[in-house]
């Protein structure tokens, strides 16, 4: 009989080389990679595509600062998690894919919608939960949808949604329309079986799909070190999959490497695994307290904003003057207030809508 | 008509519906070279190519939200699973995914999705390999779930749910697929979903019995049409969900008793329903407390003696019919 070796260390399930609480420093799949250095117009975009990318962003994150007023004032339930600090990725990637290329996400998705045809009017409305909402005030936050311009919506089960985003692509597939499918995912949602599963399918069916990771360092307040073992991109490489880690956080970096790897799909029919490097400026929901993560490295962050990065790019490059800037703070403002006047106003859903979208029939005998 | 066994029957639904909708695939373990893990998509894969005949890993998680993902974007797929009880693993994506997209996206898109494969148990396999999830599935809105018990009916109900928009669990049986039964051949041949069938008419108990307990149940009625003279009505609900409980109903007024017959377990299952919803609409019309038949609040045991203990048997309906005409 073997001897057994003899315990003499403290019994822990954290990661090695992590202490109880790591106070929120983040070791590991953060490092940011290199933004791109090329110019808008080295990119293909014109000053006008650049100012609207600034506007798109602007309206992301001014809609979701005003909704978390809101959201304190008590004006709508649910939950709320924001998509602030991420808003580059939801920008370059629409810019990037063509409109008829189908995106889905989980439930940070109000950016996602912003983007993808939900107006600020029918977003705030979900949000509040009025029959005017993009999906008639049945979703809320986490379900946000625009099916007809190709935004398959909000997904509120972490990693459930990524079959559903191979299957659109394998439906694509099927069809040879010549779609690709962005599945995005967070960092929490990587250890979920879902993942691994659908990976293996899409790589062994040349699936059109870009699964992409959005790392914004945590999993509700777990930080990415502490949740999965390795580098997030390195999962592709257990199923031969391309992939690409980038830097989440400027806009034409994103733009770039999603519209050479759209091509790439395009051509080969072969998914990628991406991993784009983000963060979060607020809690995981409203409720999140914050308590895993330092001010200073929230702070350090902020200096790297995507959206204040966008501005700084069009005032440097001399597309826009100041009056510029404020003219399009000043409208955004206007459009997100109007679409706050909006709910507030629409009517909630009849009771009758209790029944109503269950089934495709109308005349379906419900269970009493 | 023609003499088919219950796999030829599900095989002629599918393979008629795949020639008229290029839409229509199949997916799932073994559906293809290995010609079904039960024979019961043999051929198709030479016929419809591998397309349309997809074998998947063992992933019921991630195939079953591949189809649900291919059905919201337009096509039509059935997802075969090997047993229902291996798609315990896909649930998420049929409770959470395809029973609610539709609701949660204010009506968007539809979810055009056949689920189907083998339900409950199949002989001596022990506890995870045994359980019947009709009435699991039947809870949630947002799904139809029907578990058929002859080969005509698997046919025009697998047709039925091929061609219907919503999501649909068609539940088999392992130890059915063999079964003889006349089929209609017309290409339009359907059974509407949600209607039961009265099976065997009689006029002295209603015995409510699906899938594999239909045919429990009528070696019950065929030996105590021989032993004691009580003639018993079988009313096949067919679809458990939307279930057709006019049916049950109008066949109790005229006995004024009842049996329910289930394999599943007790708490919560069709029998518990279908005892409920009797009690609602046909108070006044019992003459005796209805009873039921299922499995014990146990896992499926192994052991042949235990086994036999522990699936409903037809002298467990004796008993309880026994017991509501008051003969015991």
């Amino acid at each position: 009989m073997a001897d057994k070796k003899k315990e003499t260390e403290e019994v822990t399930f954290t990661p090695t080389g992590t202490g109880i609480r790591t106070n929120g420093e983040i070791i590991r799949s953060t490092e940011l990679p290199e933004p791109t250095d090329k110019k808008h117009d080295e990119l293909g975009l014109s000053d006008d595509d650049v100012i609207d990318m600034y506007d798109q962003m602007y309206l992301q994150r001014r809609f979701e600062e005003r909704a978390m007023q809101m959201y304190q004032k008590g004006k709508f339930g649910g939950f709320l998690h924001l998509y602030m600090g991420q808003e580059a990725i939801s920008t370059g990637t629409a810019y990037a894919l063509n409109d008829d290329d189908d995106i889905i996400t989980a439930y940070r998705d109000h950016g996602w919608g912003l983007v993808r045809g939900v107006s600020p009017k029918e977003g705030m409305a979900e949000l509040y939960g009025k029959e005017t909402g993009c999906s008639n005030g049945k979703g809320g936050s986490m379900h946000f949808a625009n099916i007809e311009e190709h935004f398959w919506g909000g997904y509120g089960i972490v990693g459930g949604h990524i079959p559903l985003g191979g299957g659109i692509a394998f439906a694509n597939k099927y069809k040879q329309n010549g779609r690709v499918t962005a599945c995005f995912l967070g960092d929490g949602a990587v250890p979920q079986g879902a993942l691994h599963e659908t990976m293996n399918m899409s790589q062994n069916w040349g699936l059109p799909c870009i699964y992409a990771v959005e790392n914004n360092g945590y999993a509700m307040g777990t930080a990415v070190h502490r949740h999965s073992t390795g580098e997030i991109v390195d999962r592709a490489d257990g199923f031969d999959m391309k992939k690409m880690v980038m830097n989440g956080m400027d806009v034409f970096t994103v733009y770039e490497k999603m519209k050479e790897i759209a091509t790439d799909i395009r051509e080969n029919s072969q998914p990628w695994f991406v991993e784009i490097r983000t963060y979060r400026y607020r809690g995981h929901s409203m409720s999140d307290p914050m308590k895993y993560r330092t001010k200073e490295e929230l702070e350090e962050y902020e200096k790297l904003d995507p959206v204040e990065r966008m501005k700084n790019y069009l005032l440097d490059e001399d597309i826009i003057d100041e009056d510029k800037v404020e003219e399009i703070k000043s409208s955004v403002e206007d459009t997100v207030m109007e679409a706050i006047e909006f709910a507030e106003e629409s009517d909630y859903p009849e009771k009758e809508a209790l029944y109503d979208h269950m089934f495709a029939e109308d005349d379906y005998p419900f269970h009493t | 008509m023609a003499e088919l066994q219950f796999r030829e029957a599900i095989r002629a639904a599918i393979d008629e519906e795949m020639a008229q909708d290029e839409d229509i695939f199949v997916m799932g373990e073994e559906v293809a070279e290995y010609d079904g893990a039960y024979k019961v998509t043999e051929g198709l894969l030479d016929k419809y190519g591998s397309k349309r005949m997809i074998d998947t890993p063992i992933s019921e998680l991630g195939f079953a939200g591949i189809g649900v993902g291919a059905a919201m974007n337009g096509l039509r797929p059935i997802v075969e699973f090997m047993t229902f009880n291996f798609a315990v693993l896909a649930a998420d994506q049929i409770i959470n995914h395809a029973s609610k997209v539709k609701y949660m996206t204010g009506g968007q898109v539809n979810v055009p999705i056949v689920f189907r494969g083998p339900n409950a148990s199949a002989g001596q396999l022990s506890a995870t390999h045994s359980v019947s999830y009709d009435a699991m599935y039947a809870h949630f809105p947002g799904l139809k779930v029907i578990y058929t018990s002859e080969p005509a009916d698997a046919k025009g109900l697998l047709k039925s749910a091929i061609r219907d928009d919503n999501p649909v669990l068609f539940m088999e049986s392992e130890q059915m697929y063999g079964l003889k039964g006349e089929v209609p051949e017309e290409d339009d041949f359907t059974i509407p979903i949600g209607k039961a069938k009265v099976k065997r008419e009689g006029g002295d108990v209603t015995v409510v019995a699906h899938g594999k307990m239909y045919h429990v149940a009528t070696q019950a009625a065929q030996k105590l049409a021989k032993d004691g003279g009580v003639e018993v009505e079988i009313i096949d609900p067919r679809t458990v969900k939307p279930l057709d409980i006019e049916t049950i109903v109008k066949s109790i007024k005229k006995t004024n008793r009842c049996v329910i017959v289930d394999e599943a377990h007790p708490f919560g299952g069709l029998a518990a329903e279908v005892g409920y919803l009797i009690q609602r609409e046909a108070f006044d019309y019992l003459d005796a407390p209805v009873q039921r038949v299922t499995l014990p609040d146990t896992n499926a045991p192994f052991a042949k003696n235990l086994f036999d203990e522990w699936l409903p048997s037809p002298d467990q309906v004796i008993d309880a019919i026994n017991t509501v005409t008051y003969r015991k």
